[in-house]
């Protein structure tokens, strides 16, 4: 696959164009660098141990590495008043986020395919209000959805949260999955309506195999969206359900004379890891999804 | 028993374009119906229109007696290959074509039956485990037309089946559709740009123009006697030559004089048709004649209603068995279809023999055939 995609490519040969791309890759280095940075320092800082980030500088590497601060920052740092470290954090958060993802990106391709595929009255007037819902910021749904999650009892617990994200995340999921099958040929539904299927067997056996990308894409956002945010999990929950964004904030702010820097570095990469594991597993499905031409008709 | 289908007063408006004008169409069960003309006057939306993918704007459709202008595709009892072949692309070619039965119900060793039994017949047998985009045009054509064979159902509606497949492949499987419809007898409505398919398979053709169906009628009537300048400029190929001109009396019969022609250029016309002109002289007229009925002098058996005339030869196109010859009458080029030794070069004298009881008179202004 990868030779193949690099065979495929004709261009140029001679002296100046090995230094063009020479000097193309210099500089896409150098910005590779420039975003790397900031990680790589809190790595490194995240592997020394306190006395060492005393002595050295923000820069040096670890002369010792210790995967100390990993572990406190796992089980035992104090989140308040609490010292069970992220551990039980992280859980709400994957409590919150796996249903929320999967509930938004489910009803926002049911909601595209019936805008696009099954038109009825109406469809491009509920169509530009849901995407109206794209440009609300989150500040001005906060007091209302306190006071929404307070009538249906479900002020401060995951379920709740839950809840918000679905119903905020729509007004993107619905978007994404109604441009994209915008481009999905009406003849393939006409032929799987002549084949005798109705709605939601053309969806699931029909268009949903064929929206891998599509999938994808709104999973991958989705998700960072929703594991990322600060503002609903802090105005909607309350300590023990805190998802571990606001967690890692009360593990910082949380001082006990010395500040911990590896600790808090530590505790910042754990929070961050299960985004860059969506990329990685969703990422290879995206690419074998589009090579397997699952659009081409 | 295979169900007709009715349509009355049948009209389909897109925002506000009329595409289907008001068609009146009566289809008798197991008839083969070959559905022609012009790209873009509306033969898929006709058959969206039959097939339920498209509402009808007013009007009726009727399969069998019931009318269905209100139900839905899949309760029609219908199959249709489409223009756009439309496979599903994350199925194989055995779940394309098995699609519909699923969809039915239809026991499993019977599914495999009707796979096993078509896909053979459409040579796609050894294409089972791949997917569309992994098919030829022509393959997925012939998938296309799987699908829609193996359900068996009352109607058939074929848009342009065979159109991307080779000419060798196009003619045998021309022979298969044929058959099956002789076996099955189930009704089929098809649309084709090949005036040999529309010729060969259709019990009846149906000619339409920009919305209208202009003449319905079995293919020998439809290629003898067209009803206007349309359908006779549509049907056949090379098409049909027309001459403009007028109807003048000379030395007491009635002739047609061509726009253009030299004074000695007059085709002296056939009894039958001069008796139904005789009020008409001096009348604008298009006379139509088919290259078939223009030859090289004297080749043929002589017969009644011959007229010889010499022309220059401008172009020689051979195309194996006949050679056709262009020439020009005043400003309107023809065609005439000789064998190819009697043929000359472009550029010389040659002599024509027309056989005038072949031909069409026309009005020029409605293009109704008189
Ligand atoms: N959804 C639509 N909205 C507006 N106009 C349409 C729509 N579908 C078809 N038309 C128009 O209706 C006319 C008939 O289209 P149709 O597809 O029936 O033509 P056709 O006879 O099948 O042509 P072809 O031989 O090229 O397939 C065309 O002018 C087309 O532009
Ligand atoms: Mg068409």
């Amino acid at each position: 696959m990868r030779q193949r995609s690099i065979g495929g490519i004709v261009r140029p040969k001679g002296w100046h164009n090995v230094l063009m791309r020479g000097s193309l890759f210099l500089v896409l280095g150098l910005f590779c660098l420039y975003y790397l940075f900031p990680l790589i320092v809190m790595a490194s800082t995240s592997l020394k141990s306190l006395a060492e980030i005393r002595e050295g500088t923000l820069l040096s590497l670890p002369r010792a590495i210790t995967f100390e601060a990993w572990g406190k920052a796992w089980d035992s740092a104090c989140v308040g008043v609490r010292c069970d470290g992220l551990k039980p954090f992280m859980w709400n958060s994957v409590a919150m986020a796996v249903p929320a993802v999967l509930l938004s990106t489910t009803l926002g391709a049911i909601n595209g395919y019936a805008l696009t595929k099954w038109r009825f009255p109406g469809a491009d007037w509920i169509f530009a209000m849901i995407l109206f819902g794209a440009f609300i910021p989150f500040q001005v749904i906060l007091l209302p959805m306190a006071r929404t999650l307070g009538q249906l009892g479900l002020a401060g617990t995951v379920t709740g949260l839950i809840l918000v994200h679905t119903v905020y995340g729509l007004a993107f999921t619905t978007l994404f999955f109604r441009n994209f099958f915008v481009g999905v040929s009406d003849g393939i539904l006409q032929a799987a309506k002549v084949d005798g299927a109705g709605f939601f067997r053309i969806f699931f056996q029909i268009v949903l195999p064929m929206s891998i990308p599509a999938i994808v894409v709104t999973v991958i956002w989705q998700f960072t969206q929703i594991w990322n945010d600060f503002l609903f999990g802090v105005a909607f929950t309350i300590g023990d359900s805190n998802p571990v964004t606001v967690a890692l904030n009360n593990v910082v702010n949380t001082s006990t004379g010395v500040k911990e820097y590896n600790v808090d570095m530590a505790a910042a990469i754990i929070a961050a890891l299960p985004t860059m594991l969506v990329y990685v597993v969703a990422g290879a499905w995206f690419v074998r999804g589009l090579s397997a031409g699952a659009v081409k008709g | 028993m295979a169900s007709g289908i009715r349509l009355s007063k049948l009209r389909k408006t897109f925002g506000s374009t009329e595409v289907i004008k008001g068609v009146d169409l009566t289809i008798e069960p197991g008839e083969f119906v070959v559905l022609v003309g012009p790209s873009g006057c509306g033969k898929s939306t006709l058959l969206n229109l039959i097939a339920g993918l498209e509402t009808v704007t007013s009007g009726e459709v009727r399969i069998g007696e019931a009318l269905v202008n209100d139900t839905p595709p899949r309760d029609r009892d219908i199959a249709m290959v489409f223009q756009s072949y439309a496979l599903y692309p994350t199925k194989t070619v055995h779940e394309n074509i098995t699609f519909g039965m699923q969809t039915r119900r239809i026991p499993h060793e019977a599914q495999q039956a009707a796979l096993k039994e078509f896909s053979k017949l459409l040579q796609i047998d050894h294409l089972l485990a791949r997917k569309p985009g992994q098919l030829s045009g022509g393959q997925r054509q012939r998938v296309a037309m799987g699908r829609a064979l193996v359900r068996k159902p009352e109607v058939f509606l074929f848009d342009e089946p065979l159109s991307n497949l080779d000419a060798k492949l196009r003619i045998s499987m021309r022979t298969e559709i044929k058959k099956l419809h002789q076996r099955l007898g189930k009704t089929v409505v098809y649309v084709t740009h090949d005036q040999i398919e529309a010729m060969t398979l259709a019990s009846r053709i149906a000619v339409m123009d920009n919305g209208h169906i202009r003449q319905f009628g079995p293919p020998g009537e439809i290629y003898e006697h067209p009803v206007d300048l349309f359908v006779a400029g549509f049907m056949g190929s090379p098409p049909m030559n027309m001459l403009p001109g007028r109807l003048r009396r000379r030395d007491g019969s009635l002739v047609f004089e061509p726009h253009g022609a030299e004074a000695e250029l007059h085709f002296p016309l056939p009894s039958e048709i001069s008796d139904r002109l005789d009020a008409r002289e001096g009348a604008e007229l298009v006379l139509g004649m088919r290259p078939e009925a223009i030859f090289a002098a004297g080749t043929e058996l002589p017969g009644p209603n011959r007229f010889v005339f010499e022309k220059t030869v401008e172009v020689v196109e051979p195309t194996g068995p006949d050679t056709m010859i262009v020439f020009s009458i005043g400003e309107t080029e023809l065609i005439a279809r000789v064998r190819p030794e009697d043929a000359r070069e472009a550029g010389t004298r040659f002599r024509f023999e027309v056989d005038l009881s072949k031909a069409k008179i026309f009005d020029a202004k409605s293009g109704q055939s008189l």
